[in-house]
């Protein structure tokens, strides 16, 4: 097996593009991340999307984005694992890389979501539920993710205000992001005083729904160094599922999914929670971020909640997380996301994160959550 | 959401008798019927019926609806645990947010789960409700 490098990143903004399509998202990240690899084809093209043909009636992203390219003739491909898609993506191009069956490859995640409006978008989302018997019963994410909550907040004792620091962080660390789509500070106040939109998870604890485009160049880490005068390496990279819908799941609150991908990615980087330097989580819901902290080794069952409480997570903390705003500040763009993290990841380990540089940040690790944890990827970066 | 005809007659079993399935080998009873046992993962097709009983493992109220459920907001869904073991999604009926606990006990009644316009088949199923005093 051979290791893989990423040796170019691009991103568009994230925010309501009303003037810009799918197809010139995609390819201003694509041009983005060439440009910064320093070349001008590739072997082949993973595109991470979840919505195309329910929000924009268009599927067939991988001819659509290599022709877009100029690329035709190009092996090109749509991954598609609810949110994780962007990760997923990602991962198809580490095992083609890997495998020594192609050399250069472009992972592009891409979503364009604000073609639709409210109950449309809603509705779609849910497709990553399970449609026979969770979404037939009127479920949407935000009550599934208040259901998680609220069993939470029961089991540990928590209060709905204890999760305000991870929202506080977020945008915090937004506001030094030209990329993130919100750029104003909360408050503890302002976050209290939020609405409630699925009882006990307010407005404030949800993240965005937005447009968005972020890729990546991957080439063999054996001769990245001659591509690329900043190369990082994949040292880890795992994918797990968990069964499709939370009831069917023997314990709602574990996120088994989170465990056993971010321990298969420790195991191959051969790494421990302590080595992790910065996390980019997927804080699509603040009980996720909770849970996600939980399963992956940094906190103990229930306790998640603590990190965000004591300050640990912040920039000058023990275990940075969000460090460029995460899903709840930079935005969510669900196919894009888990390419968002990969490319704010690659920033902080180049050193180029301006104010938000996480100090001697050596080994950052990224976790994408598809749906509401059926599908779980986790990542892990280092310098080369 | 499905508003295909097939797909809701296909499921009407489970929307409204509760059928599910007993694994022959350890005897876990599986709702919904999947033909494999989620525990020890052997074939598990025998059909077993779950009695409706439960208790409120976790809920929460829908302000912002999905596409198709927007007419029936607010509204409650739930994780109820069935006395049988298998936990199920559920909205809960004639009881208000308010009066709702964790560790309730509802029972299944079965009921109109949406409606899809003059033109389209109403859809029915199960639903949870506080059970009855005596």
């Amino acid at each position: 097996m051979r290791d893989v490098a990423i040796i170019g990143i691009g991103q568009t903004p994230v925010g309501e593009h009303w003037d810009t399509s799918l197809r010139h998202l995609a390819l201003q990240a694509a041009l983005n991340a060439l440009h910064d690899a320093n070349i001008e084809k590739v072997d082949a093209i993973y595109v991470g999307n979840m919505l195309s043909g329910e929000v924009g009636g268009q599927e067939h992203l991988g001819a659509l984005v290599a022709d877009s390219l100029g690329m035709s003739g190009v092996e090109a491909l749509k991954i598609e694992a609810a949110c994780a898609s962007g990760a997923a993506a990602l991962r198809v191009g580490i095992l083609a890389i890997a495998s020594g069956m192609l050399d250069l490859v472009l992972v592009l995640g891409v979503e364009k979501l604000t073609d639709t409006l409210g109950g449309e978008t809603t509705a779609a989302l849910a497709l990553a539920a399970d449609a026979e018997y969770e979404v037939s019963q009127g479920i949407s994410f935000v009550a599934l993710n208040a259901l998680l909550m609220r069993r939470y907040m029961h089991d540990y004792g928590w209060r709905g205000d204890d999760f305000a620091n991870f929202v506080i962080n977020a945008h915090a660390n937004a506001l030094n992001n030209p990329n993130a789509m919100f750029h104003r500070r909360v408050t503890p106040e302002s976050y209290a005083r939020s609405a409630l939109i699925a009882d006990p998870v307010k407005l404030f604890d949800a993240s965005p729904v937005c447009d968005g485009a972020a890729a990546v160049v991957l080439a063999p880490a054996e001769y990245a160094r001659t591509l690329s005068p900043a190369p990082v390496r994949i040292r880890g990279s795992a994918v797990a599922t968990a069964p499709l819908a939370v009831h069917s799941r023997k314990d709602p609150l574990a996120l088994a999914a989170a465990r056993l991908s971010a321990r298969r990615a420790y195991e191959m980087a051969q790494i421990t929670p302590q080595d992790v330097d910065f996390f980019e989580l997927h804080d699509a819901f603040t009980i996720m971020s909770a849970l996600s902290l939980e399963a992956a080794g940094f906190a103990e069952r229930g306790q998640g909640v603590r990190l965000a409480l004591e300050g640990d997570i912040t920039l000058q903390g023990r275990l940075p997380v969000a460090t460029l705003g995460g899903l709840k500040a930079r935005g969510h763009p669900v196919g894009a996301t888990g390419m968002y993290q990969v490319v704010e990841a690659v920033l902080q380990l180049r050193g180029l994160a301006g104010e938000n540089q996480v100090p001697a940040a050596c080994i950052g690790m990224t976790q994408n959550i598809g749906g509401s944890g059926a599908t779980i990827i986790t990542h892990i970066l280092e310098m080369a | 959401m499905s508003g295909k005809v097939a797909h809701d007659w296909r499921l009407k079993g489970q929307r409204y008798r509760l059928e599910g399935e007993e694994c022959p080998h350890c005897r876990v009873k599986i709702f919904p019927p999947r033909d494999i046992c989620p525990e020890c993962h052997k074939p598990a097709k025998e059909p077993y019926r779950l009695s409706g009983r439960g208790e409120v493992y976790t809920y929460s109220t829908v302000n912002n609806a999905p596409g198709g459920f927007e007419e029936y907001t607010p509204y409650t869904v739930a994780l109820v645990k069935l006395e049988e073991g298998p936990m199920i999604t559920a909205q809960l009926t004639d009881v208000t947010p308010e009066n709702v606990k964790i560790g309730m006990p509802v029972e299944m009644v079965t009921r109109k789960l949406r409606a899809q316009g003059d033109e389209g088949t109403i859809i029915y199923g199960y639903k949870f409700r506080p059970v009855l005093q005596a």
